[in-house]
Parts: structure tokens; C-alpha cells; sequence
């Protein structure tokens, strides 16, 4: 490789460093990026100069194929269902890494048989990259149809599955060090078939409210296969970005994990200890107060402080624009109000604010859990739109429920609390809100759009 | 030193790098940070490049599936974090919606 070419390398290094540190501030963030983008283009384009490539028509038109598929899809998706795309985009990218050593082991396989004696090191790497690439792609697959509702969000477990989970990963050790003894393609190809299976092995017991702590964990993964690929084709720029995603995402993984107080192991294996499984025992028909829109609507108009606890279920609705429209008419009215944001609502940490957001509420109207908590027992209304899980008291009175031990919203202490739902279903994490129960508890039923713009006429003609 | 060892002083040296710079995000940046990592990694669009300009046959097919892929995760991750982050940028003149009159 000439000098220049690493020179440039060198310089797209920093710029991924320079990315990642500017997408950790508010203000940086989106030059951060940009920054990331560049940097990524000219590393791409640096081989076309010096790496005397054959093929360059069909690359350049794969390339574009890619482009187009991953621009066209990051423009159409909805907002409300980014984390999912997310997790395609990195499955995508633990796929191709997979892909790329399996290719450079066939070329060891090749230089083997002629006699030539290939580095243990790059085999472990090779093998590393084939097994954990496979697995986050298939496991960001199972991520994706259970955040797209195309199969049950609740953890999937069956009797056999910690014994197929430990022989398949036992078999993938073994069969890793077949290929470092001497490498061989049908090896390669067999570690890659376990790790499809152990990405979907891994994934299938993790409950719906903790999916977006695997897909980042899972991007972790996805860097370090890359790594790992780096390593393997001697590639500095590779080594160093894949090893930068690997380690921030390792520690991003564990920053989210705190937040919403579950430690990594209980979320991966929890559901294999039988510890978190749900007392289903509970129906959901027992007496609750429900009221009407004109019932909350003079609750709230003479209010003097309401918290706006934001949920899933309003993105789902599309509701978050009538919502800012009913809040704004609140404090029209000189009623004190501010939006609730707990770190995990939505589906992402920080997935409610990028929606709200997206219909321009005030950035200083959000307040965080941590900020807010204490003005609960100062609010006369709390009016929750969508969410569930996040104001559950049972995470912190129930050890035997799921979401047990993860920071709330207090809003049990309010004097007031409306939910507004579509149904008696529970959340996400599928376990019934005692909080719906309350004497100081009001239901409004319906579609959180339609009931919201109820609300917001009937609050105007107060 | 080794080759091998020089490799490994990158990698360690990039693993405190990768930690320290994100060690104060907000969670309220969680989601675009992930997002933004995620695209950072689709850089294997380079590796398979590499790959697939050494290639013929069957392999070439599979290196250009890679292309495609990496390409995916790195085009479509960066413009998905990017429309993530156009939603945190203070309009100009926040255009005021339309007050009153009851429906």
C-alpha cells in the first residue's frame, strides 16, 4: 500500500473519532455525522487509486444498488419505526463482514493447500468475524420482526432452548478451531450456519422492552467483527473504526442497560432462568373509571400544573402534533405544563424526543426523568398518552415482574392521573399497570389521534 | 515489535479511544449515537471492495452481495441519523401555528 493511501486512512480514522465525539454532543451532533459520512466515502474511495482492482464496473454498480436500497429506506421510514431500521442497517453490516472472511478463507485455503504456513492470528480473527458477523446478522433479523410485530414481542422460550443456545455455541468453538488448525471452506461455511443459529437462539428469549439493549449490542458486535476484518485484510482503517464501534457501543449498551436499571445478563438470559415469565393470572376485567373527553378536558383546563407523560402509543397514533396543539391551549390558559420524558419511552432510548421533535415541541418543555421526579407530588393531572410500562409501579413494589428494578416515572403520586388508551392490553413488556386500578385513576378510551383532538376541542370551548 | 503486536497496540489504543469520547452522551442522544456508530461500521463496504477486486466466479458474486450490503449499512445509516438529528435543529423562525378559532 502506497504511503498516501495510509496517510488517508489515517486521516479518515480520526474523522470517525471525530464523529463519534460530536454525535455525543446536542449541538455537534449533526456536523458529527456529516464528518463520519466523509470520512467513510473517501476510505471507500481510496482503493479505486492504489489497489489495482479488477471487476470496478460490477463494484461500482453494487455499490450504487446498496446506495440506493440504504437511501431510499432511510428516507422512507417512519420515524416511529427507526429502531427497527436500525437494527437492519447493522444486520446488513455483521452480514457483509461475515461474507468478507469468509472470501479471505478461502484464500488462506487456497495458499494452505500449496503449502504456504498462514498466521494462526489472522484464523482466529477470520473465524471470529465469520461467527459473530452471522450472528448479528441473524440476531438484528429476530430484533426486527419483533419491534415490526411480525412475530410476538414477548420472550420467546421453549424447554430445550439453554441446551441448543450452549451446543450450538460449544460447536462453534470447536469448529472455530478446526479452521485455525487448518483452514478449510466447508468449516467456514459451518461456522457461519452456527452463528445464524446462535443469533437467533440469543435473541429469542429477550422480551420486547429490551430489544433496542440488544440491537446495541449487537451494533457492538457488528464492530468488532469489522475489526476483526481489519485485521484480517491488514486494513488500519477498518481495525480502528470497527474496534471504535465495538468499544462505544459496548459502553453505550451498558449506559442504556443502567438506565433503565436491568444489568446485560438478566436481559439476555433472564427469560432462560424462568425468573421474569409473568404471573398471567391476572385479568384484565376488573372495575376501572373511564370518563369521557369532556371530563378530562375540565379536569385539565382548571389544573394548575400538568405533566405530559408521552408514550409509544401516541408515535403509533401519529398524535404527537394535536398533542402539542392541546398543550399549547393549556398554557394559554396559564396551566403550568411539561413533558415527561422517561430514557426508554418509545422504543430507543431517546426515541420520544427525536418525535416530539419532529413536531416541534419546545426543547425546554422536555424534561427527563431525573428532573421531574420530584414534581409529581405537586401535580394535580398527569395525563399519560400511550405509555404503560414506564410509569408501572411494579417496578418498583413486584421482584418477580420483568421490568422490576427499572427507574419510573412517580406518577402514581400525583393527585390526578388520566390515561388515555387504546385498550385494557398491558405494554409492552406485557404485564398488567396496577395504576389503572387507582381510585385517583381516570380512563379515556379510543385512538390516541382521535381522542386527543376530542380533548383539544373540548378544552378550547372551556 | 512484531507485527502482530503493532496491531494489537492499535486495537487497544482505539478501544480507550471509542469509550473515552462517548462517556458523556446524554440519553436523550442515545438513539442517534447508536444510529451513528451503526453507519460508522458499514466501513467494511471498503473491505469488501478490496475483496471484490480479487475475485472471480462464485466469489466474485458473493464479495458483490457484500458490496451491496455494506453499502446498505453505511449509505442508509448515515442519512437515517442525519434525519434523526434534523429534528433536534432549532428552526430559524419557528413558524407559530394557527391560533383560535374553535373547531
Amino acid at each position: 500500500m502506497p504511503t498516501w493511501a495510509e496517510v488517508v486512512f489515517l486521516v479518515c480514522a480520526v474523522g470517525f473519532i471525530l464523529a463519534l465525539k460530536g454525535l455525543s454532543g446536542p449541538r455537534t451532533a449533526r456536523t458529527g455525522n456529516l464528518v463520519g459520512a466523509g470520512a467513510a466515502v473517501v476510505a471507500c474511495v481510496v482503493p479505486f487509486f492504489y489497489a489495482d482492482l479488477d471487476n470496478v464496473a460490477l463494484i461500482l454498480v453494487a455499490i450504487a444498488v446498496g446506495t440506493v436500497i440504504g437511501a431510499v429506506g432511510a428516507q422512507r421510514v417512519q420515524m416511529t419505526q427507526m429502531p427497527q431500521m436500525v437494527a437492519l442497517f447493522n444486520g446488513v453490516g455483521g452480514g457483509a463482514a461475515a461474507l468478507v472472511a469468509l472470501l479471505e478463507l478461502e484464500h488462506f485455503a487456497d495458499a494452505a493447500a500449496v503449502g504456504v504456513d498462514v498466521d494462526a492470528a489472522y484464523l482466529v480473527a477470520t473465524a471470529f468475524t465469520i461467527l459473530v458477523g452471522a450472528v448479528s446478522f441473524s440476531g438484528s433479523v429476530i430484533t426486527f420482526a419483533k419491534l415490526q410485530d411480525l412475530m410476538t414481542s414477548r420472550p420467546v422460550v421453549f424447554p430445550g432452548l439453554p441446551f441448543a443456545f450452549g451446543g450450538a455455541f460449544l460447536a462453534g468453538l470447536v469448529v472455530s478451531g478446526v479452521v485455525v488448525d487448518e483452514p478449510v471452506m466447508w468449516a467456514g461455511i459451518v461456522l457461519a450456519v452456527l452463528g445464524l443459529a446462535l443469533g437467533v437462539l440469543l435473541v429469542l428469549p429477550v422480551g420486547g422492552a429490551d430489544v433496542p439493549i440488544v440491537i446495541s449490542l449487537l451494533n457492538a458486535f457488528t464492530g468488532l467483527t469489522v475489526a476483526a476484518g481489519g485485521y484480517v485484510l491488514q486494513n488500519t482503517v477498518l481495525l480502528v473504526a470497527g474496534t471504535l464501534v465495538g468499544a462505544s457501543g459496548t459502553f453505550l449498551t451498558l449506559l442504556m442497560a443502567r438506565a433503565m436499571g436491568r444489568s446485560v445478563s438478566n436481559i439476555l438470559f433472564g427469560a432462560l432462568k424462568g425468573g421474569s415469565t409473568l404471573g398471567a393470572g391476572e385479568a384484565s376485567d376488573r372495575p376501572v373509571r373511564s370518563a369521557g373527553p369532556d371530563d378530562v378536558a375540565i379536569l385539565l383546563g382548571y389544573a394548575e400544573k400538568v405533566i405530559v407523560v408521552p408514550g409509544y402509543g401516541l408515535a403509533v397514533a401519529q398524535a404527537q402534533h394535536t398533542l402539542r396543539e392541546l398543550v399549547e391551549v393549556l398554557l394559554a390558559r396559564g396551566t403550568e405544563v411539561d413533558y415527561a420524558i422517561h430514557p426508554v419511552a418509545g422504543r430507543m432510548p431517546g426515541h420520544m424526543n427525536v418525535l416530539l421533535a419532529e413536531a416541534q415541541v419546545p426543547y425546554e418543555q422536555l424534561k427527563e426523568m431525573d428532573d421531574i421526579n420530584g414534581e409529581f407530588r405537586q401535580t394535580d393531572v398527569v395525563l399519560v398518552v400511550g405509555a404503560n410500562d414506564v410509569v408501572n409501579p411494579a417496578a418498583r413494589t413486584t421482584p418477580s415482574a420483568p421490568i422490576y428494578g427499572m427507574p419510573i416515572l412517580d406518577v402514581d403520586q400525583a393527585r390526578q392521573v388520566v390515561f388515555l388508551k387504546r385498550s385494557m392490553r398491558p405494554g409492552f413488556a406485557g404485564i398488567e399497570n396496577e395504576l389503572l386500578f387507582e381510585p385517583t385513576t381516570t380512563l379515556l378510551f379510543g385512538d390516541a389521534k382521535d381522542t386527543l383532538g376530542k380533548l383539544l376541542a373540548a378544552t378550547k370551548a372551556l | 515489535m512484531s507485527n502482530d503486536v503493532t496491531w494489537l497496540t492499535y486495537f487497544v489504543l482505539s478501544v480507550f479511544v471509542g469509550i473515552e469520547v462517548i462517556a458523556k452522551v446524554s440519553s436523550t442522544l442515545h438513539t442517534p449515537l447508536m444510529s451513528g456508530a451503526n453507519a460508522i461500521h458499514g466501513i467494511i463496504l471498503l473491505g469488501a471492495i478490496l475483496v471484490a477486486g480479487d475475485a472471480d466466479g462464485f466469489a466474485l458474486v458473493v464479495a458483490l452481495v457484500a458490496i451491496v450490503l455494506a453499502a446498505i449499512n453505511m449509505v442508509g445509516g448515515f442519512v437515517v441519523t442525519d434525519r434523526m438529528l434534523q429534528m433536534f435543529t432549532r428552526k430559524p423562525a419557528a413558524k407559530r401555528p394557527v391560533e383560535g378559532g374553535g373547531a
